[in-house]
């Protein structure tokens, strides 16, 4: 068979919304026949819209979990604040949950909004060099809700992609919700027209955690999107009085460890629970920087460096191809 | 065109509840899994539909994942669990071919099998139908409440951890009640607090308070707070009956507590 032009693809394609989308005979052979048979695929002119907007970005870092309520957002935000403690790095952390944001409180932007310029929707700054972007600076009240279908989330989803003015940006670290549903695709479905370094899995170590961590490594094995590493948050308690470790999210299987070692993935580091990790997230404050003696702290910093190492390989890599 | 209520599979479920919450993570399925033990051990028939497509949790918390779904003239057979197959359940957990399938749909995908879940399922007799769901207010939750508004539920109880963060979506899922028109019956606060099995010293990991100062702003009851307690997570792990076989441990008071307030709401003198 022969090479695939674009001008053939585009005549013979039964259309990535149709029903026939991944198994027409004109699928055979073209790269995106696995997304389209998932149910998610570029619409050719919205991909180039989207890599011009992106051909700024160098990495980019999905965060996510099958579970919900393991840290993705905590992590994503200090994981955005501990790239962008180096001066010389522009950083940008994108919020696609968008049900339940959390990033705008964790990063102490709550109440904020977004403006609009000639080039686009500014990003809402905590430093200058770290830039963000939610639903939550959408939203008049603490209370609204966002009671919205899938199409319509995913519409949101990509005028963040499309619409957002980030600039020159060394990291867009993108947080999503839990599962592996409308947000997930899209996400992947948009991107797949930039540069994805990978993914960065969140987990507790409990099995409960872990079934749906499985899951979450197979959807990213489907739609070949590169696992960075796991992460095993709650990973142990000490008590601030007696200094005795317990294990209040029991790894009854295991743990991230053995999960990792199944499935040959990289474990990036465990993080054990400090009560101060909740209060600054509350307070929209940088844990590392209100409590850099932590052991939590110190987990966080190195977990930190190995993806950034991770993302430096990439590029050298590429580099290397051109 | 669906059963009307009086010929439907849940014609005669006396009482449906949902659990809700904005937040990931907080113990949705837990608090379903104990308030359905404890209502059994008070007597009570009792079924758990879970509706967590991405993330079923049920199954394993009731030590029967590897049960499968078989048909019946009305419809699915729910599976049963415990040892004395007193609790039914439902869930895509248990119509997944590998465990670690990922159920990688959109939307509209999602909303058909929550329809099916509604109305195809044999429950039978059962006092209380109590309904696992996901975080958020999206598909799954629109589809349900909708799918469940002829059967008339009695509400919703929406689980949160102390935490601002937490009280941050569950606030949104207040509004999902409201807009939709689903009774609140209250808040439960869940890790509240880890008492360590060493020296007794309790620690507030995910902070304190947030889930009653909640209750009291919207004007909901609140049904009480649930400490961690790492007995409770074993058991869940395991599938064992934490109500009866840990009742001196640490969540038990307040687990039994909220069942009780359950009880007390749908007994024949309270309507």
């Amino acid at each position: 068979p022969s090479p695939r032009s674009s001008s053939a693809s585009l005549a013979d394609c039964p259309g990535t919304g149709s029903a026939q989308a991944g198994s027409a005979a004109a699928c055979q052979g073209c790269p995106n026949q696995r997304l389209c048979a998932a149910g998610a695929a570029p619409d050719p002119a919205e991909a180039a819209e989207l890599r011009a907007r992106l051909r700024s970005v160098k990495h980019t870092v999905l965060v996510l979990s099958g579970k919900g309520g393991v840290g993705k957002s905590t992590f994503s935000a200090l994981l955005a604040r501990g790239l962008a403690a180096h001066d010389d790095k522009q950083v940008a952390l994108l919020d696609i949950d968008i049900c339940g944001p959390s990033v705008p409180r964790m990063m102490g932007l709550e109440g904020e909004q977004v403006h609009q310029s000639g080039s686009g929707w500014s990003p809402v700054y905590v430093e200058e060099n770290l830039g963000v972007m939610s639903v939550g600076f959408l939203l008049s009240s603490p209370d609204d809700a966002v009671i919205w279908r899938g199409p319509k989330k995913n519409g949101l989803i990509k005028q963040f992609l499309r619409d957002v003015d980030w600039g020159e940006v060394d990291y867009l670290i993108i947080d999503t919700p839990p599962g592996t549903s409308d947000e997930h695709l899209s996400i992947v479905q948009y991107l797949s027209a930039a540069r994805v370094d990978g993914a960065v899995i969140i987990t507790t170590p409990q099995e409960v955690s872990l079934q749906d961590v499985r899951k979450e490594i197979n959807f990213c094995r489907k739609v070949k999107l590169p696992i960075i590493g796991v992460v095993e948050n709650m990973s142990g308690f000490i008590c601030p009085k007696c200094k005795n470790e317990s294990q209040v999210f029991p790894p009854t299987t295991g743990g991230a460890e053995k999960m990792c070692q199944n499935l040959n993935i990289s474990l990036l580091g465990k993080v054990p629970l400090d009560p101060q990790i909740g209060k600054s997230c509350d307070k929209g404050q940088s844990f590392l920087a209100e409590v850099p003696e932590s052991p939590a702290t110190s987990s966080y910093r190195s977990i930190i460096q190995r993806i950034q190492e991770y993302c430096d390989l990439q590029h050298s890599q590429e580099e290397k191809i051109m | 065109p669906s059963d009307p209520p009086e010929r439907s599979n849940l014609a005669a479920v006396q009482h449906i509840l949902l659990v809700l919450s904005g937040k990931g993570g907080v113990g949705k399925s837990t608090v379903a899994t104990e308030l359905a033990l404890a209502l059994r051990l008070a007597g009570k028939r009792v079924g758990i539909l879970d509706v967590d497509l991405c993330g079923p949790s049920i199954p394993r918390m009731f030590r029967v994942q590897d049960s499968a779904v078989h048909q019946c003239d009305s419809g699915w057979v729910p599976v049963f669990a415990h040892q004395d197959k007193s609790i039914s359940l439902m869930s895509i957990g248990f119509l997944l071919e590998k465990p670690d399938d990922a159920v990688v749909w959109r939307g509209p995908k999602k909303n058909a099998l929550i329809k099916q879940f509604v109305s195809d399922v044999a429950w039978g007799e059962l006092d209380f139908l109590i309904v696992d769901t996901p975080p958020g207010t999206s598909d799954e939750h629109i589809s349900t409440v909708e799918a469940l508004r002829p059967h008339k539920p009695l509400g919703a109880i929406l689980v949160t951890t102390p935490q601002a963060v937490s009280v941050g979506d569950v606030r949104r899922e207040l509004t999902f009640c409201k807009k939709t028109g689903l009774r609140v019956l209250g808040i439960v606060e869940n890790m509240s607090g880890f008492v360590c099995p060493h020296c007794s010293e309790c620690t507030n990991i995910f902070s304190k308070g947030g889930g009653e100062e909640l209750a009291k702003h919207a004007g909901v009851p609140f049904l009480g707070s649930v400490p961690l307690d790492p007995q409770l997570s074993q058991s869940l792990e395991d599938g064992r009956d934490f109500i009866q076989e840990f009742p001196k441990s640490s969540a038990f008071p307040a687990l039994a507590h909220i069942a009780q307030q359950i009880l007390d709401g749908t007994s024949p003198r309270s309507s």
